[in-house]
């Protein structure tokens, strides 16, 4: 293989299960959004609770170790709260919302199943400004307010919220921004805020407004050697949407990101020729939380011996 | 046949906890005593461990604290994103590498990953993180019980024992098998007490036992001694107050939420 020619890369380990939940359909249109969601993308359809059901028992002897659902706006989807509820008999659950459409009888009945279950339920919710002027830019007129209403329930439930903000300041305003998110979020009353920012993937709505990717963006077999591959989603996990599994859930829009119609079928070296594959690279875990900690990596374990 | 297992998770060169530990398994009896790496960290003195491992036949793994150390690199490998987070580690790491002796740093250098032993019929496995990587966290909120019995299948293990995270716990599996998270020893677990935990691996009565030990020691004088060693009088009130301060970022929601921080 030339360097040119973009390199494969295979499931080393399928610990990560996302689903799709909500489709394309979403309440917000996000100037950044990776998949264009918004309220008339019908492109992807949501799934069922029965859909979601029958995904959780086929995954149950492969052994994931943690589920995510995302969207569109995964409350858009009427089941999601009973989906989140029987998910967590199953293991860990993240979901990824606006945070501007809930219900407070949905968050009393999810604080209750996180309760009575060994695992834990994390809501992820996106924001993308630590203000008004920042955020509803990109987010849309009154989300900023929304969504922080949205993340003040979350706190005022019980639950302590992951604020995930895409990455749209200059690199060199980090510091500040961040620091800025926390004041905001303290003085509004989330005493101990978590934080997770996101690289912007140029591809969907965020193409139009940042202008895509160049051709040279892209990752070469050079590049991967003594790369830690666990760096990638698509080593560790997969997607379900409404079409079947695909490789992970940024590149759903691209005709080779749907791989199989069953998980097990899933496993298959997916060939890395997206310009998202360059900012999954250069970024590293981008999509899961900070508890997850390094993913794992390929290769067999050192073998066992005494000390000295 | 060995019936008896001591476990050590991470000791953070709490030597006085050490100390006390070691006593009181040698009171209690055990067939072997394992350390499951992370020698060094957080504490003052961290040369002031490795006489007391030594003395006691100790058998220690690899943490990703010791193959930095060992290996002295940049920094202890553990992932935080948080600038705080990451500001607290590095003092530590700093503070860690300056005064752990060359001779042992060649000693964690040369420590292996993980240790097989037999407990009764039970074959177990001891690792770090777990046992595909050194620093991935098996936190109990956000590890399902389907991904552990993948683990013990493809490591062909019984009982699966394990630390980094600095929790205990306990789940059992499918077929008999077992995960235990043998916490840590070093510093008290985020719950608002002082006393810090070592972990008892028994075969009895045809099956396994876990038995969490709490373990009190002279806190006061280990907090003592890190004001005197300057370091950050965050790290002192956990040894004080028995709640984290620092590198919280890594902690999903349920075990966080049992903190004030």
């Amino acid at each position: 293989m030339t360097d040119h020619q973009p390199p494969h890369i295979g499931l080393a380990s399928l610990d990560q299960l996302w689903f799709q939940v909500a489709g394309t359909l979403c309440n917000l249109t996000c100037h950044h959004c990776f998949i264009s969601c918004s309220p008339h993308n019908d492109s992807f359809g949501s799934l069922s609770l029965e859909m979601v059901k029958q995904r959780l028992r086929e995954s149950l002897p492969l052994g994931i170790k943690e589920y995510y659902f995302t969207g569109g706006e995964p409350f858009l989807n009427p089941d999601m709260t009973a989906i989140l509820v029987e998910t967590l008999r199953y293991g860990p659950a993240t979901v990824l919302t606006n945070g501007t459409i809930w219900k407070d009888d949905w968050l009393e009945q999810l604080a209750h199943a996180e309760q009575a279950s060994e695992y834990s339920l994390e809501f992820r919710v996106s924001i993308d400004g630590f203000s008004p002027q920042t955020n509803d830019p990109i987010r849309g007129r009154g989300t900023f307010d929304r969504a922080l209403k949205g993340i003040m329930r979350l706190v005022d439930t019980g639950f302590l919220p992951i604020i995930t903000a895409a990455r749209t300041w200059p690199d060199r305003q980090e510091r500040e921004v961040l620091e800025a998110f926390r004041t905001m979020l303290q003085d509004a009353g989330y005493r101990r805020p978590r934080l997770k920012i996101l690289p912007t993937l140029k591809i969907g709505a965020e193409q139009q407004r940042s202008g895509g990717y160049m051709p040279l963006d892209r990752v070469t077999t050079a590049m991967l050697e003594g790369y830690d591959r666990s760096q990638l989603v698509c080593h560790h996990s997969r997607t379900i949407t409404d079409r079947g599994v695909h490789v992970c859930p940024i590149l759903i829009d691209a005709p080779d990101s749907l791989l199989s119609q069953s998980l097990a079928d899933s496993a298959v070296p997916f060939r890395l020729s997206h310009g998202a594959c360059y900012t999954c690279y250069q970024y590293g875990a981008i999509c899961t939380n900070p508890s997850a900690g390094p993913a794992p990596q390929i290769g067999p374990p050192s073998p066992s011996q005494s000390p000295p | 046949m060995r019936q008896r297992i001591a476990c050590l998770g991470g000791i953070y060169s709490n030597y006085l906890a050490l100390e006390r530990a070691l006593a009181d398994i040698r009171h209690r009896g055990a067939d072997q005593i394992v350390c499951l790496g992370d020698l060094g960290a957080f504490g003052p003195h961290p040369d002031r461990v490795f006489p007391l491992l030594a003395e006691y036949q100790v058998t220690c793994l690899q943490g990703n604290y010791d193959d930095s150390i060992g290996n002295e690199l940049n920094d202890c490998q553990c992932g935080y994103t948080d600038p705080r987070d990451n500001h607290f580690a590095q003092i530590s790491y700093d503070y860690t590498l300056a005064n752990t002796a060359a001779t042992h740093r060649r000693f964690l250098q040369r420590l292996p990953a993980q240790l097989r032993l037999t407990l009764g019929p039970l074959r177990v496995l001891f690792c770090h993180g777990s046992p595909r990587r050194v620093n991935e966290f098996l936190w109990q909120s956000t590890t399902s019980t389907a991904f552990l019995e993948r683990l013990a299948s493809e490591h062909q293990a019984d009982v699966l024992a394990a630390t980094h995270t600095g929790v205990k716990w306990h789940r059992r599996l499918d077929k008999h098998r077992h995960f235990v998270n043998v916490g840590c020893l070093g510093r008290p677990e985020n719950d608002g007490h002082q006393h810090v935990w070592y972990t008892m691996l028994e075969w009895r009565q045809g099956q396994l036992q876990v038995d969490f030990v709490p373990l009190q020691y002279d806190f006061r004088r280990l907090a003592r001694e890190m004001r005197e060693e300057r370091l950050p009088e965050e790290f002192v009130e956990t040894i004080l107050t028995g709640w984290w301060t620092t590198c919280l970022e890594i902690l999903p929601s349920k075990e966080r939420r049992r903190g004030p921080h």
